[in-house]
C-alpha cells in the first residue's frame, strides 16, 4: 500500500453570520493516497471550497472556524501546527488552484511576479532565478514565458487559469488541491485545462484533489469519487463503484441530471427541490426532503456509513438493514 | 504618456480663463473703489483721478479684461496696488511658506491616516478601530479656525510650550501644520480603512496567502496596493486644497503665506493681487490633480495602459485595451 497523504477524520467547520450559524461541513471523513486522484462533487453550497480551505488552514476567520476533526498531511496534524509551520506548507507542500481565476490575481502584480513570488518564498534562489523559474513555468502551462512581465488584465480568462495553474505547482507541491478548475472556462479550454492539470499530475506525481460540480470532468481525471451533500459525504468508492454502481438516491439523481448519448431520454431529470438551509439543517438525512425513495425513519436520524462492497461506502437508511 | 501630459496642461488654458474671468468679474463689481482704500481718506477727487488714470481704472470692462490676459500670457500680472511691486513677486515670496506648512501637515497626516487606518481595517471592530472611527469623526467636523484657537490657548498660553505666532523656527510650524492636517488626517484614515476593508476579502489575497506569504507582506504588498488608489485621491485633492484654503490658518497663526496675502488683497481692494493669486493657486491645483492621475498610471497597470498608444496592446491581447 502507498502512503496516507491526506487524511481528513471527521471534520466540522461553521460560519456565523450574525444570529445563524451556517454549519457547512458536517463530520467529512477522507483520505487519499500518494499518487492518487480524488473527485469531490456536490452542488453548490455544498462545502466543497469549505472543505478544500480548512486543509490550507485558510477559512476566514471570522466568520469561519473548524469546531471538529483533525486534517492529517502525511500523518502530521495540520490543525496543530503553528502559523509558521503552515506557511512552509502552503505553496510548497499543499497547493491550491482557486476557482475563480478572474480574481485569483493580483490585478497590480505582473503574472510573472506572482509566479516568481511562491518560488522565492520556498526556495533560496535569487531574484532573477525565480523569474526565470516563472518564466519557464508558464511554458510548461502553455503561455509564452516572454509575457512574465505582462499584467493579468493582459490575459483571457483561461490563461488566468493556467497561470493560477503555474503559481500552484511552481514548487512541485505534493497534493494539489483543484477547486473547480475548469468551471470558468469555456468547453474547448476546460478539456485542455483538464489534459494540462493530468499532464502535470504525472510529470510531478503530485496526489489530486479535484473539487467539482460535474461528474464528466471526474470521470476523466479521477480514481476515487467522494460525493459530498449539505456538508456530508453521502457516498464515497472508486470510479468504477461510482459509476457502474451508484447507491445513495443523491448519487443517482446526479446521474439522472446529466444526459445521457446511449439512452433515448429527451429530458433531464434534475433533482427537485433544493439543498437544505445549511442554517437549519434537519435532524435526519439532509437529502430526505428531496428523495423519491424517503420514509419517516430518515427524517428522524441520520444513517451510518455501509460500505456495500470493498472501499464503497454508503449513508442511506436503504443499506443499513432497515425497512422504510 | 508625454502626449497625455502635454494634452492635460493645453486643457488648463480654457480652466485658466474662466478662473481669472470669474475673479476678475467679482473685483470689477464689488463694491468700493480701490483708491480710496489704497490713497486714505486725505486723499483728493484728483489724486483718485490720477491713481484710476495711472492704473487704467476707467477703462471699460472688457478692455481692461483682455488687456489683463494680454499681460498674464507675457507673464506680466500687474503691480500691487498696496506695495507697488509686481504681483508675482509678491506671490513668489509667500508661496513657499504655504508650500511648506501644506506639505509638513499633508506628509503628517498621510503617514499616520494610512498607519491608522490600515490597523482599523486589519483588526476591524478592535479597541484601536473604534478608538480612530471616534476620533476621525470628530476631526472632520471641528472647525479648523476654532481648534487652531483652542490649541494655541493650550500651548501657548497655558502651558507656554510652543510659540502662537510668526514663522522662526521649527517650533513654529507645529501648530499651525498640525491644525492644517486634521480634516486630510481623519479622511485619510476612513479612506485607508474602508478601501483596506475592501481589499482584504479579495481573492488574490487568498491567493498570497495560499502561496504561504507572511500575514504582514500580505496586507501590505498584495492588499495596500490595491487599495491604495482612493487614497491618493483623498491626500492629493485634501493637498490641493490645503495650498488654496489656508487663509483661515494663516490668519489666525499670522503667517504671511499666499491664503493670508489673498485675504489681506481683498479687504483692501487689491485687485490685481487677488487675481494673480487666484490664478496661482487655481494653476497649482490643477497641477496637483495631473500628478494625483499620474500618479494613478505609476501605481495601476490597467490605468497605465490606458495611456500607452493601444497600439502595442492590441496587438497583443486582441480585445480589452481601451484606448483612450
Ligand atoms: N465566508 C463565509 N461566510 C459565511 N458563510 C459562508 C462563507 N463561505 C461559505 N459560506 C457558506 O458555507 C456553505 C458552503 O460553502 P462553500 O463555498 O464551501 O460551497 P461550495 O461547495 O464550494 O459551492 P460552489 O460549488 O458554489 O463553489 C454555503 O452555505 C455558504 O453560504
Ligand atoms: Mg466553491
Amino acid at each position: 500500500m502507498s502512503e496516507k497523504i491526506l487524511e481528513i477524520k471527521d471534520l466540522f467547520v461553521q460560519y456565523t453570520a450574525g444570529k445563524d450559524i451556517v454549519r457547512a461541513v458536517n463530520g467529512i471523513s477522507l483520505t487519499l493516497e500518494q499518487g492518487e486522484s480524488l473527485g469531490l462533487v456536490g452542488e453548490t453550497g455544498a462545502g466543497k471550497t469549505t472543505t478544500a480551505l480548512s486543509i490550507m488552514r485558510l477559512i476566514p476567520h471570522p466568520p469561519g472556524k473548524i469546531t471538529g476533526g483533525e486534517i492529517r498531511y502525511r500523518g502530521e496534524n495540520l490543525m496543530e501546527k503553528s502559523e509558521a509551520e503552515m506557511r512552509k506548507i502552503r505553496g510548497h507542500e499543499i497547493s491550491m488552484i482557486f476557482q475563480d481565476p478572474m480574481t485569483a490575481l493580483n490585478p497590480m502584480l505582473s503574472v510573472g511576479d506572482q509566479i516568481a513570488e511562491v518560488v522565492r518564498l520556498h526556495q533560496k534562489i535569487s531574484r532573477a532565478d525565480a523569474m526565470r523559474k516563472a518564466c519557464e513555468m508558464m511554458e510548461i502551462v502553455g503561455i509564452e514565458g516572454g509575457r512574465a512581465n505582462e499584467y493579468p488584465h493582459q490575459f483571457s480568462g483561461g490563461m488566468k487559469q493556467r497561470i493560477v495553474i503555474a503559481i500552484a505547482l511552481a514548487c512541485n507541491p505534493s497534493l494539489l488541491i483543484a477547486d473547480e478548475p475548469t468551471t470558468a472556462l469555456d468547453v474547448t479550454i476546460q478539456a485542455q485545462v483538464l489534459e494540462l492539470i493530468e499532464q502535470l499530475k504525472q510529470k510531478f506525481n503530485t496526489s489530486l484533489l479535484l473539487i467539482t460540480h460535474d461528474l464528466g470532468v471526474v470521470a476523466e481525471v479521477c480514481s476515487k469519487v467522494a460525493i459530498i451533500y449539505a456538508g456530508e459525504i453521502v457516498e464515497y468508492g472508486t470510479l468504477k463503484h461510482i459509476y457502474e454502481h451508484p447507491s445513495h438516491p443523491y448519487t443517482i439523481g446526479l446521474f439522472g441530471s446529466i444526459p445521457n448519448l446511449n439512452e433515448t431520454v429527451h429530458r433531464l431529470a434534475p433533482i427537485p427541490g433544493l439543498m437544505p438551509d445549511p442554517t437549519k439543517l434537519p435532524a435526519g438525512c439532509a437529502f430526505a426532503e428531496r428523495c423519491s425513495e424517503a420514509c419517516e425513519a430518515c427524517t428522524k436520524s441520520a444513517a451510518p456509513y455501509v460500505e456495500i462492497e470493498p472501499g464503497h461506502m454508503v449513508r442511506c437508511i436503504k443499506f443499513a438493514g432497515k425497512e422504510c | 504618456m508625454l502626449r497625455y501630459i502635454f494634452k492635460r496642461i493645453l486643457m488648463m488654458i480654457p480652466v485658466m480663463i474662466g478662473v481669472t474671468l470669474i475673479t476678475f468679474s467679482m473685483m470689477y463689481f464689488s463694491p468700493g473703489e480701490p483708491a480710496d482704500y489704497i490713497l486714505g481718506e486725505l486723499a483728493t477727487e484728483e489724486d483718485k483721478a490720477l491713481f484710476n488714470e495711472q492704473n487704467g481704472l476707467n477703462r471699460p470692462f472688457l478692455v481692461r479684461f483682455v488687456n489683463y490676459i494680454v499681460d498674464a500670457v507675457q507673464g506680466d500680472f500687474g503691480i500691487s496696488y498696496s506695495t507697488r511691486q509686481p504681483v508675482i513677486n509678491e506671490i513668489l515670496a509667500s508661496f513657499p511658506t504655504t508650500m511648506k506648512l501644506s506639505l509638513y501637515a499633508e506628509i503628517f497626516a498621510v503617514v499616520l491616516g494610512i498607519t491608522l487606518g490600515v490597523i482599523s481595517a486589519v483588526k476591524q471592530y478592535s479597541f484601536i478601530d473604534n478608538f480612530t472611527r471616534i476620533l476621525a469623526m470628530i476631526g472632520v467636523s471641528l472647525p479648523s479656525f476654532w481648534e487652531g484657537l483652542m490649541l494655541i490657548i493650550l500651548f501657548s498660553v497655558v502651558l507656554g510650550w510652543l510659540p502662537p505666532s510668526g514663522l522662526t523656527s521649527w517650533k513654529h510650524y507645529i501648530l499651525p501644520a498640525f491644525t492644517l492636517s486634521t480634516w486630510g488626517l481623519a479622511a485619510c484614515m476612513r479612506m485607508t480603512r474602508s478601501s483596506m476593508l475592501e481589499a482584504i476579502r479579495e481573492d488574490y489575497v487568498r491567493t498570497a496567502r495560499a502561496k504561504g506569504q507572511t500575514e504582514f507582506v500580505v496586507i501590505m504588498k498584495h492588499a495596500f496596493r490595491n487599495a491604495v488608489l482612493p487614497i491618493i485621491t483623498v491626500a492629493g485633492t485634501d493637498f490641493a486644497k490645503l495650498l488654496g484654503g489656508a487663509a483661515v490658518i494663516e490668519t489666525v497663526f499670522s503667517i504671511n503665506g499666499i491664503g493670508k496675502l489673498i485675504v489681506d488683497a481683498i479687504n483692501t481692494k487689491n485687485a490685481p493681487l487677488v487675481q494673480g493669486g487666484i490664478l496661482f493657486v487655481a494653476v497649482a491645483m490643477s497641477l496637483i490633480n495631473l500628478l494625483i492621475d499620474l500618479v494613478y498610471a505609476f501605481v495601476d497597470p490597467r490605468i497605465r495602459s490606458q495611456y500607452s498608444s493601444g497600439k502595442r496592446l492590441k496587438s497583443k491581447s486582441g480585445k480589452k485595451a481601451t484606448v483612450s
